[in-house]
């Protein structure tokens, strides 16, 4: 499952993408749902958590938190940005 | 059809009547930092016919490096002044209507009942909510731009009852969530792109060419040069504003005891000991800083600061102002026996005034 990042959640993280192991070898539950997988990321990052408003896009659509995900999706964290 | 604008009228899409469209509409551009800059330019340059301009900041040294229509002898003038004067060169035929004020919840709704659209050029998430929910009230499109890094974001909120910004952001962050320009810094030519990209939607909505970008998050990664568009929809919940909240401030931006630069500078100046605390990151810390401060990042006040209690009153300064009152608060609850004081307009214009004496 590939994740492009957006924002401050680039800087978070220290790179434009990131790839969520979605196999069961690594012994990992697998995200799949949107707010499963905030979790799991939030779990890695914990700076996320701090972040009260994130959009989250599957295939280049916004997407509420119960929206269900697989392994072939492509997800983008959004958050707000004020610079200007 | 003028001559001055043949080369947009030969379009077959635009024509003499896009050229009567824009010549018919009155724009209201909230902002005239590195995002307003081109979209006014531009816009001018167009002919719309109306050209609100809402700004109540100096130009100063750091702006000049993305904010292209000031120059070095504009240094300390009212920008809103000098964008009058160079937009009057430009193109005389526009009525420009200047408010030397911030956008503010007072002012808002007056100010924006005026106009056809309204461009979000601002710099901060207080007035990106408060340009959202006036124009929902009085029901006007509204063309938002937003830059964090090499990085742009553009929509159009609010055309024909499409979705608003609080469909993808419904809460307001708090303060200390996402940086700013001022602590995260911006690459010049990035305002310039998305600011340009926020006066094409602009001359699209008001003339009804192309697609508009509503219900569509344009967002640009000047480093790989990846341009991506997320779709969303309406909650029609957030057409349900009838009038403002109350305050568009954070909770952490209530007052804090302020010092003026003049009268932080006056107290250096004197012989007495001072205790200066820099709230911003150590990079920018390490970059420039006053003799006498001593660096504490904001993000880690809570946990990391060692103040001598000794002091009495200890001043705070950050790049602008804005972190060095979220920390005056937020020391002010920890060192209650302490006044802390946050040093207005912070490095800028300790800065400046450094520089003139």
């Amino acid at each position: 499952m590939t994740i492009l990042l957006f924002g401050i959640t680039k800087d978070i993280v220290g790179s434009s993408t990131l790839s969520v192991p979605t196999s069961s070898i690594t012994n990992r539950t697998i995200p799949k749902t949107v707010s499963e997988l905030k979790k799991c990321l939030g779990d890695t990052y914990p700076e996320l958590n701090k972040l009260s408003s994130l959009a989250v896009a599957v295939n280049n659509a916004y997407a509420e938190d119960d929206q269900l995900i697989n392994a072939f999706d492509e997800i983008a964290l959004i958050p707000p940005v004020s610079g200007g | 059809m003028d001559l001055r604008y043949d080369r947009q009228t030969r379009l077959s899409q635009f024509g003499p009547g896009g050229q009567a469209a824009l010549a018919a509409s009155k724009v209201l551009v909230v902002g005239l930092g590195g995002l307003g800059i081109p979209v006014v330019q531009y816009l001018n340059a167009m002919g719309v016919g109306v050209l609100g301009l809402v700004d109540h900041d100096k130009v100063e040294l750091h702006n000049l490096q993305r904010q292209v229509l000031y120059s070095e002898k504009d240094l300390g003038k009212s920008k809103i002044s000098v964008a009058e004067e160079k937009l009057n060169q430009q193109n005389s035929n526009t009525q420009l209507n200047l408010y030397d004020t911030f956008l503010t919840r007072d002012n808002a709704l007056e100010i924006i009942s005026n106009y056809d659209i309204v461009v979000d050029a601002t710099d901060n998430f207080p007035t990106r909510y408060l340009i959202n929910d006036a124009c929902v009230i009085l029901n006007k499109p509204f063309v938002y731009g937003a830059l964090h890094a090499f990085e742009g974001h553009v929509s159009l909120f609010n055309y024909q009852n499409g979705p608003t910004y609080r469909c993808l952001y419904p809460t307001m962050p708090n303060a200390e969530e996402v940086p700013d320009c001022n602590e995260n810094g911006v690459l010049g030519v990035v305002p310039g792109i998305i600011g340009t990209l926020q006066a094409l939607e602009v001359v699209k909505a008001m003339t009804g060419i192309g697609e508009p970008l509503s219900g569509k998050l344009l967002l640009f990664d000047g480093l790989s040069q990846n341009s991506t568009k997320i779709k969303f929809k309406l909650n029609p919940n957030n057409l349900n504003i009838k009038e403002l909240q109350g305050s568009y401030e954070s909770m952490e931006c209530l007052l804090v005891p302020e010092i003026s630069a003049q009268a932080y500078q006056a107290k250096r100046n004197s012989d007495q000991a001072i205790c200066l605390i820099d709230v911003r990151t150590t990079k920018e810390f390490a970059n420039h800083h006053l003799a006498e401060a001593r660096n504490y990042p904001l993000k880690d006040l809570k946990t990391e600061i060692n103040l001598d209690e000794q002091n009495k009153v200890v001043y705070v300064i950050c790049q602008s102002g804005k972190r060095s009152a979220k920390a005056v608060a937020q020391l002010q609850k920890k060192y209650p026996q302490i006044s802390f004081y946050s040093v207005v307009g912070g490095m800028n214009k300790m800065t400046s005034l450094i520089t003139q004496s």
